[in-house]
């Protein structure tokens, strides 16, 4: 398995990482307010869409570095279109990605099946969930605050960006546009 | 100038059980000028793209040899970089590497600004800085690019997108130039443009073109080679000797062969009161105020140049966007179609967007169909036979299982007028229904439409073709004779 | 609305003018170190810097508040995080709420979170208000030596962008005009956003692999060691510039210690 990026590679992954941009800019369109920052239930419940790119990005280009690449690009791309948390995006979106990163490496880069995305959306989520409560919710109680954040956000982690990035390579899959990539190969021969 | 030399060609890709293109036996030489034919689906784009060097070996098998001055495209491609440059060298055989201009202007454009774009081929082959501007100016004079380096590729047209990214390709000089459908998303202006660039530009170099508005792509040309699906070239010749004897198959099977013209298909009845009027709408920068009426039994087609606002009054008259000012209404209902609610709109007025693949919603082709009549309320049993019936009447059936988004571009046009047409709307409005379709898919639209229009049905088409204009329609509108208020901006194809 | 990121301020003011990457390490330097505390003090004077140094980047009061005023509704959130989950409820309590008192120890802590918040977004503000992606990406290359292919891979789809923006609204007429459209109820509206979202992928993804034969064929992926068209140069003007936000945040955070009202986040 050649680890080299193929030009295709970097571009899909850059893609992904730039529609991303996008869908959380239309995300904010729906659902800007108050309700964005306040930690539970709706934050913490939905916190795995923005943690998608790194495990999506890694089940298609499957190579080493997808992960961090295409989440640490998209919340470039994020700030560069303006979010309401600013600037730290830039450096918790590469924590959170390494956090992925690290599980498909733990797997050598070559097992891309449902367990390792699950726990590698788990992982991301709890390195998000960490970094949250750290910086932007000092001060709280670990009881009533920080541990119940913290697993919600590893569990909705867990369902939309590991269960979500599979089901959604397959249903990407089987439209065709992931033909040059193994994600594609599934797809009955034409 | 190259010499291309094919030997038993064949490409079969990956995952694929037919061969794309088979047995082609090929002698193109210096500097001739190759008009490339044949009906969808025999294998013209693969050759280009082998020829291009950009199919590489795990991504299917080859048969047979394919040489450019002796040498394989991948490795010719390579090797060109360094030397024909630096030395000055540039009549040396296989050492001017293959150049590809592909349909769509907006995904070959890599850099923000005109003049990056046109540096960025040279910065992939270690070019020096120094040189790298001169050419790129040389580059855009010979393709008569208007701009400034610093214009935005973004705020180009469709037509100057396509310029650009022939300057990018022949600033490296390259002794083989190749195209693949370069004007296919193009407006005629925009497709005129490409060409006269063509003409000025060309040089010295072999050139294989791809081009299916056939009559305009003559003056270019010499030499037309026809591929035959299924394997092997049908003809090779000069054009009137290749069109005298095959013009009628290739007619029939898709190439606009120039000599060949359609029927018209008007309408016998006069139309029927009104079903939408628009009052002096407009939209702020995109549409100056027009007043029209569309009737029952007719087809009202949409002229204008780019920029105009077609597509504007498109969505305007299909209850999608709200005016800025004026009014619509039709239908007997008192609230303007922008404020009906979804199910109701699908009900009365359906659109058909340029682009099929934008109003895809499910995995299943026979689901599209269904949904419209779901959102209206129908039953199971309503639903399926809607769906049985239009599956039918469009040619769909062997289809109903696939993915739509797997489907031909003729085909997936047939699928979004068929979903339109699933909620029996009495309007159909549709957004450049003929842009960049072959002969046969053409012919079964604009007959599919006349047939509507018989039915009783209201049809507005916004469109730049003229055949179709001149084919179909019962009124015209032109655009863009009213002065606008505001300067509008270009709006280009994407 | 439209989605755009291009620069908006002045090219010529002094510090707009600096090397991207210098611009991007000064304000990761500035800002970062005020992470680390919790009082409201560092954060009001990195804050009076920052404003300050605003007209040297040429951008306008007016546009950055514009920019920054999504931080606002984000604050608002974190002032009602503290006050419902607030650990320590010192100082006079100021509202009975029984367990969610609140106190002035709640307040000064929520002072300090939204003055934090601001600090840290407004040289993200700076920055890519006075970058253009093109700069940006040369200057990764050139001077802090990331990879070619990579920064252009991201500059070409980064390109993409208002394109996609475009298309998701098409995306949003074209359901409306299938008939479906969300009205009032939320689960309707979340499938509508994944179907969008996911046409918007498909499509994307197609371009993506377009522009990758594209790229290929104009010899992106030859292996030969690439040029530079245009030049970013790292001058000592550059160097002064990280090395200044450096100070300056030191200085900051010096001043909070020697006060005593340093308060670290662990």
């Amino acid at each position: 398995m050649n680890n080299r990026w193929r030009t295709i590679d970097i571009v899909i992954a850059s893609i992904i990482a730039v529609a991303f941009g996008v869908i959380f800019w239309a995300w904010g369109l729906l659902y800007n307010g108050p309700a964005d920052a306040i930690p539970l239930p709706g934050r913490a419940l939905l916190y795995g869409v923005w943690l998608v790119p790194a495990v999506l990005g890694a089940l298609i280009v499957r190579k080493p570095g997808a992960a961090f690449y295409t989440l640490s690009l998209a919340a470039l791309v994020s700030v560069a279109i303006g979010t309401s948390w600013g600037w730290t995006i830039a450096v918790q979106g590469p924590l959170e990605a390494l956090g992925a990163e690290l599980i498909f490496a733990i797997f050598g880069y070559k097992v891309y099946r449902l367990p390792v995305a699950l726990l590698a959306g788990a992982t991301a989520g709890v390195v998000a969930a960490v970094y949250d409560v750290i910086v932007w919710y000092p001060d709280t109680s670990w009881a009533s605050f920080r541990l119940p954040y913290i697993l919600i956000t590893a569990a909705s982690s867990l369902v939309i960006a590991g269960l979500g990035s599979v089901l959604l390579t397959r249903a990407l899959a089987q439209t065709g546009v992931l033909d040059r990539f193994a994600a594609g190969r599934s797809r009955a021969l034409v | 100038m190259s010499t291309v030399v094919l030997r038993g060609f064949g490409w079969r890709h990956a995952g694929r059980k037919a061969w794309a293109v088979r047995d082609v036996d090929l002698r193109i030489e210096h500097g001739e000028r190759v008009l490339l034919l044949g009906p969808s689906g025999a294998g013209k784009s693969t050759l280009l793209a082998a020829l291009a060097g950009l199919l590489p070996d795990d991504s299917g098998e080859q048969a047979g040899t394919i040489e450019i001055d002796g040498l394989d495209p991948r490795n010719a491609r390579v090797g060109a970089a360094t030397d024909a440059w630096f030395s000055g060298r540039r009549g040396e055989p296989g050492q001017r590497g293959v150049g590809i201009v592909f349909q769509d202007p907006q995904t070959q454009l890599v850099m923000a600004r005109s003049g990056d774009d046109v540096a960025f081929g040279l910065e992939n082959r270690g070019v020096p800085p120094a040189q790298i501007w001169p050419w790129v100016s040389d580059a855009l004079d010979r393709v008569g690019f208007s701009y400034p380096i610093t214009r935005s590729t973004a705020a180009l047209s469709g037509g100057e997108a396509q310029r650009l990214a022939l300057a990018g390709v022949l600033a490296l000089r390259p002794g083989l130039l190749l195209l693949d459908e370069p004007t296919a998303n193009l407006d005629p202006a925009g497709a005129t443009l490409v060409r006269e660039s063509l003409e000025r530009s060309r040089d010295d170099a072999t050139m294989i073109l791809v081009e299916h508005r056939v009559a305009e792509a003559l003056p270019l040309i010499d030499r037309v080679v026809v591929l035959e699906p299924g394997g092997g070239v049908r003809a090779d010749g000069g054009p009137e000797m290749v069109f005298a004897a095959y013009g009628d198959r290739l007619a029939d099977e898709g190439v606009w062969v120039p000599g060949f013209t359609i029927p018209p298909l008007k309408s016998a009845t006069p139309a029927t009161p009104d079903l939408v009027r628009a009052e002096q709408v407009t939209v702020a920068q995109r549409l100056a105020p027009v007043s029209l009426s569309v009737g029952a039994g007719e087809v009202l087609a949409v002229t204008g140049p780019n920029g105009a606002g077609k597509s504007t009054l498109a969505l305007l008259l299909g209850g999608l966007l709200a005016p800025t000012g004026g009014r619509i209404h039709g239908f007997d209902d008192e609230r303007p179609p922008h404020k009906w609610r979804a199910a109701t709109l699908t009900g009365r007025i359906g659109s058909v967007f340029q682009n099929p693949e934008h109003q895809f919603v499910t995995s299943r082709v026979a689901d599209e169909l269904a949904v419209g009549p779901r959102r209206l309320g129908r039953s199971p049993a309503e639903v399926a036979r809607t769906v049985e019936k239009l599956l039918e009447r469009l040619r769909l059936s062997k289809l109903a299982g696939a993915n739509p988004y797997t489907l031909s571009g003729g085909e997936a046009r047939r699928l979004s007028v068929a979903t339109a047409l699933a909620t029996a709307p009495r309007l159909l409005v549709l957004d450049e229904p003929t842009f960049g379709q072959d002969r046969r898919t053409w012919i079964e639209l604009v007959t599919l439409l006349a047939t509507l229009r018989d039915d009783g049905h209201g049809i507005v088409a916004v469109t730049h073709d003229d055949d179709f204009v001149q084919a179909l329609a019962d009124r015209t509108f032109p655009l863009g004779t009213v002065q606008p208020k505001q300067p509008l901006p270009r709006r280009r194809r994407s | 609305m439209i989605l755009a990121a291009h620069p908006v301020a002045d090219p010529s003011a002094p510090l707009a003018r600096r090397n991207p990457v210098a611009k991007l390490a000064a304000a990761l330097l500035f800002s970062l170190p005020l992470v680390a505390t919790l009082d409201p003090l560092t954060p009001a004077i990195a804050l009076a810097i920052e404003l300050a140094v605003v007209p040297l980047f040429g951008v306008r009061y007016s546009t950055l508040a514009r920019r920054a005023w999504p931080v606002l509704i984000a604050s608002l959130g974190l002032l009602v995080t503290m006050v419902l989950f607030s650990a320590t409820r010192t100082g006079t309590p100021l509202l009975d709420l029984g367990p969610f008192d609140v106190t002035t120890g709640v307040l000064i802590s929520a002072l300090g979170l939204v003055l934090r918040l601001f600090a840290v977004a407004i040289p993200g503000v700076l920055v890519f208000a006075t970058t253009d992606p093109t700069d940006l990406a040369d200057a990764l290359v050139q001077n802090a030596k990331a990879s070619p292919r990579f920064a252009i891979g991201a500059l070409a789809a980064f390109r993409l962008l208002p394109l996609l923006g475009q298309e998701w609204q098409m995306l949003t007429l074209a359901r409306r005009a299938r008939g479906i459209d969300a009205g009032r109820n939320p689960l309707a509206a979340a499938r509508l956003f994944v179907s969008t979202a996911f046409a918007m992928l498909v499509g994307a993804l197609r371009r993506g692999g377009r522009l990758a034969v594209a790229m290929d064929a104009r010899g992106f992926d030859s292996g030969l060691p690439r040029s530079y068209a245009r030049r970013q140069i790292f001058r000592p003007a550059d160097t002064a510039l990280v090395v200044g936000a450096l100070a300056l945040s030191s200085l900051t955070l010096g001043i909070t210690i020697t006060l005593g009202l340093f308060r670290s986040i662990i």
